[in-house]
Protein backbone atom coordinates (compact mmCIF):
# COMPACT_ATOMS: atom_id res chain seq x y z
CA UNK A 1 0.00 0.00 0.00
CA UNK A 2 1.46 3.07 -0.75
CA UNK A 3 1.13 6.56 0.76
CA UNK A 4 -1.35 7.94 -1.31
CA UNK A 5 -4.07 5.30 -0.69
CA UNK A 6 -3.66 5.78 3.48
CA UNK A 7 -3.52 9.15 2.93
CA UNK A 8 -6.09 12.08 4.18
CA UNK A 9 -7.95 12.64 0.68
CA UNK A 10 -7.63 16.72 0.11
CA UNK A 11 -9.86 18.67 -1.35
CA UNK A 12 -8.25 19.14 -4.56
CA UNK A 13 -8.52 15.51 -4.85
CA UNK A 14 -11.46 14.80 -4.25
CA UNK A 15 -13.14 17.38 -7.22
CA UNK A 16 -11.14 15.05 -9.45
CA UNK A 17 -12.61 12.11 -8.34
CA UNK A 18 -16.04 13.07 -7.55
CA UNK A 19 -17.90 11.87 -11.17
CA UNK A 20 -16.17 8.39 -10.54
CA UNK A 21 -17.91 8.62 -6.72
CA UNK A 22 -20.89 9.55 -8.04
CA UNK A 23 -20.42 6.82 -10.72
CA UNK A 24 -20.16 4.29 -8.23
CA UNK A 25 -16.29 3.24 -10.02
CA UNK A 26 -14.46 4.48 -7.43
CA UNK A 27 -12.11 1.84 -6.04
CA UNK A 28 -13.53 0.82 -2.61
CA UNK A 29 -10.39 2.80 -0.84
CA UNK A 30 -10.46 5.66 -2.48
CA UNK A 31 -14.65 5.80 -1.53
CA UNK A 32 -13.69 5.13 2.02
CA UNK A 33 -11.39 8.32 2.04
CA UNK A 34 -13.43 10.36 -0.12
CA UNK A 35 -16.09 10.15 2.24
CA UNK A 36 -14.31 10.47 5.63
CA UNK A 37 -13.12 13.57 4.19
CA UNK A 38 -16.64 14.53 3.50
CA UNK A 39 -17.69 13.89 7.32
CA UNK A 40 -15.61 16.88 8.04
CA UNK A 41 -14.94 19.18 5.62
CA UNK A 42 -18.39 21.66 4.84
CA UNK A 43 -17.03 23.17 1.40
CA UNK A 44 -17.11 19.88 -0.25
CA UNK A 45 -20.13 18.81 1.42
CA UNK A 46 -21.25 21.70 -0.74
CA UNK A 47 -18.95 20.83 -3.62
CA UNK A 48 -20.82 17.52 -3.82
CA UNK A 49 -24.29 19.01 -3.43
CA UNK A 50 -23.45 21.46 -6.20
CA UNK A 51 -22.51 18.91 -8.54
CA UNK A 52 -25.50 17.05 -7.94
CA UNK A 53 -27.90 19.67 -8.14
CA UNK A 54 -25.86 20.59 -11.20
CA UNK A 55 -26.72 16.94 -12.59
CA UNK A 56 -30.27 17.16 -11.78
CA UNK A 57 -30.94 20.83 -13.36
CA UNK A 58 -29.57 19.37 -16.43
CA UNK A 59 -32.00 16.91 -16.80
CA UNK A 60 -34.45 18.88 -16.90
CA UNK A 61 -33.19 20.83 -20.06
CA UNK A 62 -35.02 19.81 -23.05
CA UNK A 63 -33.93 19.43 -26.70
CA UNK A 64 -36.35 20.40 -29.32
CA UNK A 65 -38.39 17.19 -31.42
CA UNK A 66 -38.36 17.09 -35.30
CA UNK A 67 -40.53 19.85 -36.67
CA UNK A 68 -43.84 18.56 -37.64
CA UNK A 69 -43.64 19.01 -41.47
CA UNK A 70 -40.30 16.83 -41.52
CA UNK A 71 -42.22 13.92 -39.30
CA UNK A 72 -44.77 14.27 -42.60
CA UNK A 73 -42.10 13.59 -44.97
CA UNK A 74 -40.88 11.09 -43.09
CA UNK A 75 -43.87 9.38 -42.70
CA UNK A 76 -44.14 10.20 -46.61
CA UNK A 77 -40.99 8.16 -47.24
CA UNK A 78 -42.38 5.33 -44.81
CA UNK A 79 -45.45 4.49 -46.86
CA UNK A 80 -43.08 5.30 -50.21
CA UNK A 81 -40.75 2.34 -48.51
CA UNK A 82 -43.51 0.67 -47.66
CA UNK A 83 -44.78 0.62 -50.98
CA UNK A 84 -41.72 -0.36 -52.68
CA UNK A 85 -41.28 -3.40 -50.11
CA UNK A 86 -44.88 -5.07 -50.99
CA UNK A 87 -44.21 -4.11 -54.64
CA UNK A 88 -41.38 -6.98 -55.16
CA UNK B 1 -37.09 -12.31 -14.68
CA UNK B 2 -34.74 -11.47 -17.49
CA UNK B 3 -35.01 -8.01 -18.93
CA UNK B 4 -32.52 -8.53 -21.61
CA UNK B 5 -34.19 -10.88 -23.30
CA UNK B 6 -37.50 -9.41 -22.75
CA UNK B 7 -35.99 -6.04 -24.31
CA UNK B 8 -34.93 -8.09 -27.04
CA UNK B 9 -37.71 -9.87 -27.72
CA UNK B 10 -39.87 -6.67 -27.93
CA UNK B 11 -37.30 -5.47 -30.16
CA UNK B 12 -37.75 -7.75 -32.73
CA UNK B 13 -41.78 -7.72 -32.23
CA UNK B 14 -41.23 -3.99 -32.93
CA UNK B 15 -39.03 -4.50 -36.33
CA UNK B 16 -41.43 -7.18 -37.58
CA UNK B 17 -44.19 -4.28 -37.25
CA UNK B 18 -41.60 -1.69 -38.78
CA UNK B 19 -41.51 -4.22 -41.69
CA UNK B 20 -44.84 -5.25 -42.52
CA UNK B 21 -45.51 -1.43 -42.79
CA UNK B 22 -46.79 -1.02 -39.36
CA UNK B 23 -46.95 3.46 -39.83
CA UNK B 24 -47.93 3.80 -35.97
CA UNK B 25 -44.78 1.30 -35.08
CA UNK B 26 -42.91 3.79 -37.19
CA UNK B 27 -44.44 7.23 -35.68
CA UNK B 28 -43.39 6.11 -31.96
CA UNK B 29 -40.31 5.61 -32.91
CA UNK B 30 -39.98 8.71 -34.76
CA UNK B 31 -41.17 10.84 -31.62
CA UNK B 32 -39.68 8.57 -28.94
CA UNK B 33 -36.15 9.34 -30.32
CA UNK B 34 -35.97 11.95 -32.69
CA UNK B 35 -35.42 14.79 -29.66
CA UNK B 36 -32.55 12.87 -28.39
CA UNK B 37 -30.90 12.24 -32.18
CA UNK B 38 -31.07 15.91 -32.74
CA UNK B 39 -29.27 16.38 -29.34
CA UNK B 40 -27.08 14.08 -30.34
CA UNK B 41 -26.47 15.29 -34.10
CA UNK B 42 -26.00 19.25 -32.33
CA UNK B 43 -22.93 17.78 -30.76
CA UNK B 44 -21.25 17.36 -34.12
CA UNK B 45 -22.83 19.88 -36.52
CA UNK B 46 -23.28 23.66 -36.32
CA UNK B 47 -26.80 24.58 -35.82
CA UNK B 48 -30.14 23.57 -35.51
CA UNK B 49 -30.83 23.07 -39.19
CA UNK B 50 -28.28 20.41 -40.22
CA UNK B 51 -28.90 18.87 -37.11
CA UNK B 52 -32.39 18.15 -37.99
CA UNK B 53 -31.40 17.37 -41.81
CA UNK B 54 -29.07 14.87 -40.27
CA UNK B 55 -32.21 13.48 -38.23
CA UNK B 56 -34.18 12.87 -41.31
CA UNK B 57 -31.48 11.35 -43.20
CA UNK B 58 -31.35 9.09 -40.59
CA UNK B 59 -34.52 7.81 -40.68
CA UNK B 60 -33.73 7.23 -44.16
CA UNK B 61 -31.36 5.58 -43.58
CA UNK B 62 -32.93 2.82 -40.98
CA UNK B 63 -35.67 2.75 -43.74
CA UNK B 64 -33.15 1.80 -45.85
CA UNK B 65 -31.67 -0.55 -43.56
CA UNK B 66 -34.74 -2.04 -42.08
CA UNK B 67 -34.18 -5.16 -43.94
CA UNK B 68 -30.66 -5.74 -43.25
CA UNK B 69 -31.07 -4.95 -39.46
CA UNK B 70 -30.43 -8.73 -37.43
CA UNK B 71 -30.60 -7.28 -34.14
CA UNK B 72 -27.13 -7.50 -32.57
CA UNK B 73 -27.47 -4.28 -30.93
CA UNK B 74 -30.97 -2.86 -29.39
CA UNK B 75 -33.02 -0.91 -32.10
CA UNK B 76 -32.12 2.35 -30.22
CA UNK B 77 -28.12 1.64 -30.54
CA UNK B 78 -28.32 0.58 -34.12
CA UNK B 79 -30.35 4.40 -34.52
CA UNK B 80 -28.49 6.27 -32.77
CA UNK B 81 -25.12 5.00 -34.07
CA UNK B 82 -26.28 5.53 -37.87
CA UNK B 83 -26.40 9.02 -36.63
CA UNK B 84 -23.71 9.36 -35.23
CA UNK B 85 -21.48 8.12 -38.36
CA UNK B 86 -23.80 10.06 -40.49
CA UNK B 87 -23.07 13.56 -37.84
CA UNK B 88 -19.52 13.15 -38.23
CA UNK B 89 -19.51 12.71 -42.36
CA UNK B 90 -21.66 15.71 -42.32
CA UNK B 91 -19.59 17.85 -39.83
CA UNK B 92 -16.64 17.26 -41.63
CA UNK B 93 -18.29 18.42 -45.42
CA UNK B 94 -20.06 21.87 -43.32
CA UNK B 95 -15.50 21.88 -42.85
CA UNK B 96 -16.62 22.10 -39.02
CA UNK B 97 -13.08 22.08 -37.75
CA UNK B 98 -13.89 19.37 -34.84
CA UNK B 99 -11.28 17.64 -32.72
CA UNK B 100 -12.78 14.01 -33.19
CA UNK B 101 -9.38 12.55 -32.13
CA UNK B 102 -10.55 14.45 -28.29
CA UNK B 103 -13.53 11.51 -28.11
CA UNK B 104 -10.45 9.07 -28.81
CA UNK B 105 -7.68 10.59 -26.20
CA UNK B 106 -10.07 12.91 -24.09
CA UNK B 107 -6.83 13.06 -21.27
CA UNK B 108 -5.10 15.74 -23.80
CA UNK B 109 -4.96 18.72 -22.44
CA UNK B 110 -4.75 18.53 -18.77
CA UNK B 111 -8.01 20.13 -17.23
CA UNK B 112 -8.51 20.65 -13.78
CA UNK B 113 -11.63 20.20 -12.02
CA UNK B 114 -11.44 23.73 -10.57
CA UNK B 115 -8.51 26.53 -10.81
CA UNK B 116 -5.47 25.14 -8.49
CA UNK B 117 -5.62 29.01 -7.22
CA UNK B 118 -8.48 27.96 -5.55
CA UNK B 119 -6.48 25.59 -3.13
CA UNK B 120 -3.99 25.53 -0.43
CA UNK B 121 -0.43 25.17 -2.11
CA UNK B 122 0.88 21.39 -1.28
CA UNK B 123 3.35 23.09 0.67
CA UNK B 124 0.70 23.97 3.27
CA UNK B 125 2.21 22.91 6.93
CA UNK B 126 -1.28 21.87 7.68
CA UNK B 127 -4.31 22.03 4.86
CA UNK B 128 -2.76 20.87 1.69
CA UNK B 129 -4.74 20.96 -1.26
CA UNK B 130 -7.57 21.79 0.61
CA UNK B 131 -9.70 24.98 -0.24
CA UNK B 132 -8.07 28.36 0.63
CA UNK B 133 -11.37 29.63 1.62
CA UNK B 134 -14.91 28.24 2.09
CA UNK B 135 -17.06 27.53 -0.96
CA UNK B 136 -19.65 30.00 -1.06
CA UNK B 137 -23.12 27.61 -0.35
CA UNK B 138 -25.78 28.15 -3.23
CA UNK B 139 -26.83 24.30 -3.75
CA UNK B 140 -30.02 24.98 -1.92
CA UNK B 141 -30.48 27.74 -3.94
CA UNK B 142 -30.32 26.42 -7.25
CA UNK B 143 -33.20 24.40 -7.70
CA UNK B 144 -35.13 27.24 -6.47
CA UNK B 145 -38.30 28.55 -8.89
CA UNK B 146 -37.40 31.92 -8.34
CA UNK B 147 -33.96 31.54 -9.98
CA UNK B 148 -34.75 29.03 -12.35
CA UNK B 149 -35.29 30.17 -15.82
CA UNK B 150 -32.68 32.91 -16.53
CA UNK B 151 -30.50 30.28 -14.95
CA UNK B 152 -31.33 27.46 -16.90
CA UNK B 153 -30.88 29.42 -20.00
CA UNK B 154 -27.16 30.63 -18.77
CA UNK B 155 -26.56 26.46 -18.33
CA UNK B 156 -28.16 25.46 -21.90
CA UNK B 157 -25.89 28.42 -23.36
CA UNK B 158 -22.98 26.98 -21.39
CA UNK B 159 -23.79 23.15 -22.11
CA UNK B 160 -23.70 24.74 -25.85
CA UNK B 161 -20.15 25.87 -25.89
CA UNK B 162 -18.48 22.99 -24.07
CA UNK B 163 -15.94 21.67 -26.22
CA UNK B 164 -17.73 18.66 -28.48
CA UNK B 165 -17.05 15.34 -27.36
CA UNK B 166 -17.86 16.75 -23.57
CA UNK B 167 -21.06 18.24 -25.07
CA UNK B 168 -22.03 15.02 -26.60
CA UNK B 169 -21.76 13.02 -23.18
CA UNK B 170 -22.91 15.73 -20.68
CA UNK B 171 -25.73 15.45 -23.20
CA UNK B 172 -26.52 11.99 -23.55
CA UNK B 173 -25.48 11.07 -19.71
CA UNK B 174 -27.69 14.36 -17.91
CA UNK B 175 -29.90 15.88 -20.69
CA UNK B 176 -31.31 12.51 -21.99
CA UNK B 177 -30.27 10.21 -19.05
CA UNK B 178 -28.53 7.50 -20.56
CA UNK B 179 -26.93 4.70 -18.86
CA UNK B 180 -23.09 5.26 -19.12
CA UNK B 181 -22.75 2.25 -21.11
CA UNK B 182 -25.08 2.94 -24.09
CA UNK B 183 -23.30 6.39 -23.91
CA UNK B 184 -19.75 4.48 -24.54
CA UNK B 185 -21.17 1.72 -27.01
CA UNK B 186 -22.61 4.32 -29.15
CA UNK B 187 -19.77 6.50 -29.49
CA UNK B 188 -17.35 4.16 -29.36
CA UNK B 189 -15.69 5.18 -25.81
CA UNK B 190 -13.76 3.20 -23.68
CA UNK B 191 -15.99 3.39 -19.97
CA UNK B 192 -12.68 5.33 -18.41
CA UNK B 193 -12.82 7.94 -21.25
CA UNK B 194 -16.69 8.37 -21.23
CA UNK B 195 -16.30 8.87 -17.65
CA UNK B 196 -13.56 11.98 -17.62
CA UNK B 197 -15.86 13.29 -20.55
CA UNK B 198 -18.30 13.32 -18.39
CA UNK B 199 -16.34 14.60 -15.39
CA UNK B 200 -14.98 17.38 -17.68
CA UNK B 201 -18.27 18.86 -18.78
CA UNK B 202 -20.09 18.72 -15.09
CA UNK B 203 -17.07 20.61 -13.61
CA UNK B 204 -16.95 22.90 -16.17
CA UNK B 205 -20.52 23.76 -16.00
CA UNK B 206 -20.50 24.04 -12.19
CA UNK B 207 -18.26 26.75 -12.43
CA UNK B 208 -20.44 28.45 -15.06
CA UNK B 209 -23.33 28.06 -12.12
CA UNK B 210 -21.02 29.19 -9.09
CA UNK B 211 -20.02 31.96 -11.40
CA UNK B 212 -23.43 32.83 -11.89
CA UNK B 213 -24.94 32.81 -8.40
CA UNK B 214 -21.42 34.80 -7.43
CA UNK B 215 -22.59 37.75 -10.04
CA UNK B 216 -26.46 37.47 -9.81
CA UNK B 217 -27.75 36.28 -6.78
Amino acid sequence: MNDDTRREMACQELVEVITGYLEGTLPELDRLRFEAHLASCASCQEYLEQMQALVRLTGKLTTRSLEPENVDSLLSAFRRWRDSQTGL
Amino acid sequence: MAPAAEMRSADADFIDRLRGGDEAAFVSLVNAYSASLRRLALAFVPNDAVAEEVVQETWLAVLTGLARFEGRSSVKTWIFKILANRAKTRAIRERRTINFSELEDPFEPDEPAVDPARFLPVSHPTWPGHWASPLDSWSASAEDAVVGREMMGVLHRELDRLPESQRVVVALRDVQGWPAAEVCEVLGLSEANQRVLLHRGRSRLRGVLENYFKDNV
